[in-house]
């Protein structure tokens, strides 16, 4: 299978971005880590708009930058398509225009498009737009057009750089199902840079791990969650647990779908899905309760009987949350639900690594914005076994150094 | 109402600015664009040189312009020679000292839009798969477009209004270098003459209030054309 190999040093007044992956090619990855890790810096030394100082940048069989045989490939022959934080429209042109833009230049690879102009605007739903100007644009209209500008330059690699970054919280939900689409309808390899961990869990087939201009980890995305680096994609304001599982059955009577995960179900709002669609979905650590015996009177459905693997005291953070316990309890072979509860409770529980409890989950908890759907190509590989998503037993992982 | 020498004058002013706008124009894109986007040894002395007409006093500008395109200079026999192109006392000189001291003002209104383009839209273009050329057709020049119209309207303005470069330069021959201003000049000289001038005067601000006003309402139509309004 292609590859994509970033091998490169590049020093930025005092920053030095050292960076060491070597992935497939396919699917979504996402380069996640703090602000200024230096995973921006990565997108524009693969684009070309900055040059690294030494190193071999790879994409499939198409080589970018060589230093050591002295290759660069100039930005416009890269055949990449980036959607950047802030969309980069072309003011003096109508949306049809802009969407054109790539195309146009996409010369042969345009003849027998992968994504073609129709299939595009109808799965942005850019039709409404077609010829109106950038600036009478929403942001989140403004981003579609910009992916839907990426998507039709027929590029070989899609960049995203935080592109829902600059979206207040409707606009992100709005276009995410989009990015969603866009990964599971077009055979497009996409890397995808982000701070935040709702989109990477949502999002991302594989990992790449950035700390201090260092790549730390990456791989397939189960793979790197458990890296101790990994430590604020799994807990903090945002903690939660990522589930795998399939649909396994609808009760229309009650509005509700049986999703089995490893080793147990899960009772959720009715999804529209076929039986079997593999689905991902994440469990937030404060919708989910402690009971130290089964319990039969509560209005809870989802017990699920697993073994406390950490206790972690979280402190009140900038998100608001405050001072708490953070339960980890394994409940299957690869599954680890997190589980927010107050430092009494965890007292009065005598909470502690080896106890055998139930977790209680809501079914209303898990609404449908916390269903990660994956479905279309993705539905080839069943991502109920983690492992044998993308990149999970190949994927190399070095410092850089 | 107007005299045929009268408007002999007017129609050879706006002849000449308009030579002086439309040869001047690629050539200050191509300035502006060195100094706006391009780090090279002596660049400080580039734009010392492209200034020089706002700071020197005009007559001082003609004269070089005799030294270097009389038919005996160095630039100005080779023209001669070559193209039989004689530019002293011609209306071809008075288009070029009209330019020459219009280019200034021109090359700094483009210099403003072009520094004013946004890089990442350029950038974002080049990735999309356009090559330097066509990056700048497609993206820079439609979005300098409103610094341009204005940086054309303010130098045709000036070049209209030139009298020490070109006097010096072309001398006020009738009917071949007496632009507007030299005609008022010459009319003035004259005992009876003031009537005349006074007519031609009018003229003069007509012609310029129209252009700042064509340069505005220009100006709104680039802007909308290109989105920015």
């Amino acid at each position: 299978m292609d590859r994509l190999l970033v091998n490169t040093r590049r020093r930025l007044g005092s920053f030095e971005l050292r960076c060491d992956i070597d992935l497939p090619l396919t699917g979504l990855t996402a380069l996640f880590g703090a602000s200024g890790a230096g995973k921006s810096t990565l997108i524009n030394l693969v684009a070309g708009l900055l040059r690294p100082d030494s190193g071999r940048i790879v994409v499939g069989d198409a080589v970018f930058y060589d230093d050591a045989r002295r290759i660069e490939l100039p930005v416009h022959r890269r055949e990449l398509g980036i959607v950047f934080q802030d969309a980069r429209l072309f003011p003096h042109l109508s949306i049809r225009r802009n969407l054109l833009f790539g195309f146009k230049r996409a010369g042969a690879r345009a003849k027998t498009p992968r994504a073609g102009v129709d299939a595009v605007v109808a799965l942005l739903g850019l039709e409404p737009l077609l010829e109106r100007r950038p600036n009478t644009l929403s942001g989140g209209e403004k981003q579609r057009v910009a992916l839907g500008r990426a998507l039709l330059a027929q590029p070989r690699l899609l960049l995203m750089d935080e592109p829902l970054a600059s979206l207040d919280a409707p606009r992100k939900a709005e276009v995410l199902p989009y990015i969603e689409r866009l990964r599971d309808e077009f055979d497009l390899p996409i890397l995808y840079v982000s701070h935040a961990v709702e989109e990477v869990l949502r999002l991302a087939t594989a990992l790449v791990l950035f700390d201090r201009g260092e790549t730390v980890a990456a791989g397939s995305l189960s793979e790197v969650l458990d890296h101790p680096r990994a430590a604020p994609l799994r807990g903090g304001a945002a903690a939660g647990a990522l589930v795998f599982g399939h649909v396994q059955q609808h009760d229309p009577r009650y509005a509700l779908s049986t999703l089995a995960c490893e080793g147990f179900t899960l009772r959720v709002p009715q999804v529209d899905l076929p039986l079997g669609t593999p689905v991902r979905l994440r469990i937030p650590a404060r919708e989910v309760a402690l009971a130290l015996s089964r319990p039969s009177d509560v209005s809870i459905t989802n017990r699920i009987e697993g073994t406390v693997e950490r206790l972690l005291e979280r402190r009140d953070d900038a998100a608001g949350t405050a001072a708490h316990s953070e339960a980890q309890v394994r409940v299957g072979p690869n599954t680890v639900l997190a589980v927010a509860v107050t430092r009494e409770s965890a007292e009065r529980l005598a909470l502690a690594p080896g106890l055998r409890l139930w977790c209680l989950v809501k079914s209303v908890a898990l609404h449908a914005d916390a269903l990660a759907l994956a479905h279309g190509r993705a539905a080839a590989r069943p991502v109920l076994q983690p492992s044998s998503l993308p990149a999970a037993n190949d994927a190399r992982v070095s410092n850089g150094g | 109402m107007l005299t045929t020498a009268e408007l002999e004058a007017l129609r050879l002013s706006l002849q000449v600015a308009l030579v002086a706008i439309v040869f001047s124009l690629p050539l200050a894109i191509g300035t502006a664009w060195l100094l706006a986007r391009i780090d090279f040894p002596g660049k400080s002395l580039v734009d010392t040189l492209v200034h020089l007409p706002l700071v020197l006093p005009p007559v001082v500008i003609g004269y070089f312009l005799l030294v270097l395109f009389g038919t005996k200079g160095p630039l100005g026999g080779w023209l001669y020679e070559v193209f039989g192109l004689r530019l002293v006392f011609t209306r071809w000189g008075a288009a070029l000292a009209a330019g020459v001291m219009s280019f200034p003002l021109m090359v700094r209104a483009i210099r403003l839009a072009l520094e004013a383009v946004d890089r990442d839209l350029e950038a974002a273009a080049r990735t999309l798969g356009a090559s330097h050329a066509d990056v700048f057709f497609s993206v820079t020049l439609p979005l300098m477009l409103p610094g341009i119209v204005s940086g054309c309207i303010v130098a045709f303005a000036a070049a209209l209004g030139d009298f020490g470069a070109t006097i010096t330069f072309v001398g006020n021959v009738q009917g071949e270098t007496q632009t507007l201003s030299l005609a008022i000049y010459s009319l003035t000289q004259s005992p009876d003459g003031d009537a005349a001038a006074l007519r031609l005067v009018v003229i003069s601000l007509v012609l310029a209030v129209s252009a700042l006003f064509a340069s505005e309402l220009l100006a709104r139509r680039v802007r909308r054309f290109i989105g920015r309004q």
